[in-house]
């Protein structure tokens, strides 16, 4: 009897530990490929910096500091590694390009030409990608790590090389205000 | 919390979705073998030679019919909705409108962590929109065309948003299924009484037949029976009303979390509400799964218990004014205090 008991026991728990295993397991992917989303974005901004600049260039000639600022910030955000460094040349690049976007409603027959509004909606479109990324990597390694953390499953933590995932912290006020300042151009109330 | 409400939410909806087909089942067997076993009650006195109703072939074929139209649901209850709607598919973005659109579900498939449904343009001029699938990897979003020329960017994205929210918590499941079963048991119902109408089971009886032991068990089995049959249209589209009402306001609430922006889905709803007319693709058979109300807008304006039980759809400035509540919490707080989490919802 008192065996049949004890198996029943090994049994329960031998199943508690795959199964809480097997979450913490699926939770670290969950934040390695919100990382990876947020690093195809970024990617895809660096790669659409350049052509905004292009475009512009012709016509904003005399404002060529902010260009060559665009420009740096993007080059110095592309060859940023980590969270901390990639945050903040991240947030440099979006100062930048905020500035250039408040210039170019300056230029109403730039904006005209439908390149300059197509490339305007593609990064609006990224930016607002980048933070939907960051919400969601903070949101799942926040679980992530809260799970690891809680008992009884931080018994089983060690066991699944679980350790806290870095949080994607906002440095400075200016890049917290990202999603409203993209869009000088129009403000949503009716 | 938030994955923990999650979940909570997507056990109920694929609980309720597995209840619904199994009501949906047992309704069309009770339809089926009740009609059955009233005829045979009622010929079992029958003199020799006449008919007796002994094999209960109603049951057998109510109950395969409605196997097939819950399995025809599940697959292609979807495709169903759509093509009713006249959608079209958006493969690629033609106008700056259309990129616009594709931009903003991707946006809101990032912000949900859900994958990026397929994207239907519904050619109407009345802005609405729907979300339908029975699988989050498989979902669809219809915007119809006066929607994008309505909204600006961002109440294009808490519209999207608040119909991610129902893909994600696997609303959209137990909606399509209800859309699809709902039609069908209307079907069953029409014709049926038409069969009784033109000498079906009460026709044939006639008055004054000698009356068994069994004459009053068959009489009552055959009145329970009708009167299921008679009411199911209705019940049926109550139920498909009163699972849909609650749901706005939680994917509301969601959509706000995903976007972080909820006066901008607040504005949307208004600039919707503003429109009177109806949405003219979108039959009443779908209405519950779309963003606001298809029909004339003036029920979902109302208050009150009739309306409440007839409305597929919450009235919209309630919701309105929810959204401008969660948006007022939110300013308050990110003057008060500066971090990076996000506004309690809710």
């Amino acid at each position: 009897m008192g065996f049949f008991i004890l198996l029943g026991l090994a049994v329960v728990i031998g199943l508690w530990l795959m199964t809480t295993y097997n979450t913490l397991i699926a939770l670290k992917n969950q934040v390695i490929n919100g990382w990876k989303q947020i690093d195809v974005q970024l990617k895809r901004r660096h790669d659409l910096v350049p052509n905004l600049v292009n475009t512009v260039k012709g016509a904003m000639d005399f404002e060529r500091e902010t260009l060559e600022a665009v420009i740096a910030a993007r080059n110095s955000a592309v060859n940023a590694s980590g969270v901390k460094q990639t945050g903040m040349a991240e947030g440099m690049l979006t100062q930048a390009l905020g500035k250039l976007f408040a210039l170019v409603e300056a230029y109403p027959d730039l904006k005209a030409t439908g390149n300059v509004a197509q490339l305007q909606e593609e990064l609006t479109s990224t930016e607002n990608k980048i933070s939907f990324a960051r919400q969601h990597y903070n949101d799942v390694a926040t679980h992530y790590n809260t799970k690891q953390a809680m008992f009884p499953t931080n018994l089983v933590a060690g066991i699944a090389k679980a350790s806290p995932a870095e949080l994607w912290e906002i440095e400075d006020d200016a890049e917290r205000a990202v999603p409203v300042v993209d869009l000088s151009s129009k403000k949503p109330e009716a | 919390m938030t994955s923990k409400n999650l979940f909570a939410q997507q056990q109920s909806n694929r609980r309720r979705s597995a209840l619904l087909v199994a009501g949906f089942l047992l309704f069309f067997a009770w339809i089926g073998f009740g009609g059955d076993l009233s005829y045979y009650l009622l010929s079992r006195d029958a003199p020799p030679g006449a008919y007796r109703h002994d094999i209960p072939f109603m049951g057998i074929a109510t109950v395969a019919f409605a196997a097939i139209i819950a399995w025809s649901s599940w697959k292609r209850g979807a495709r169903r909705v759509l093509w009713a709607t006249g959608a079209w598919k958006l493969v690629e973005a033609a106008t700056p409108e259309q990129r616009r659109l594709v931009n903003v579900v991707e946006e809101m498939s990032i912000a949900s962590g859900v994958p990026k449904p397929t994207v239907w343009i519904v050619p109407d001029p009345d802005p609405n929109a729907l979300a339908t699938g029975v699988d989050p990897r498989e979902a669809h979003i219809a915007v119809t065309e006066g929607m994008l020329a309505t909204l600006n960017r961002d109440e294009l994205q808490g519209v999207v948003a608040h119909e991610m929210a129902h893909i994600q918590n696997l609303d959209i499941r137990l909606m399509t299924l209800l859309a699809s079963m709902v039609g069908a048991v209307a079907l069953l119902s029409d014709g049926l009484r038409n069969f009784m109408r033109f000498g079906g089971v009460g026709g044939r009886r006639g008055g004054g037949g000698r009356k068994g032991g069994s004459g009053p068990a068959g009489f009552i089995v055959l009145i329970v029976w009708l009167v299921t049959l008679l009411l199911a249209p209705l019940l049926s589209r109550i139920m498909a009303m009163a699972v849909s009402r609650n749901r706005e306001y939680l994917a509301d609430a969601t959509a706000a979390q995903f976007t972080r922006n909820p006066a901008a889905l607040a504005s949307a709803l208004e600039r919707l509400d503003a429109v009177s007319g109806a949405t003219r693709s979108i039959s009443r058979g779908a209405a519950h799964l779309c963003i606001v109300d298809p029909g004339e807008r003036r029920l979902a304006a109302r208050d009150g218990a009739v309306a409440d039980l007839l409305a597929s759809h919450p009235p919209i400035r309630h919701r309105v004014v929810r959204l401008r509540g969660m948006a007022f919490q939110q300013a308050k707080q990110v003057g008060a205090v500066t971090s990076t989490e996000p506004p309690p919802v809710g």
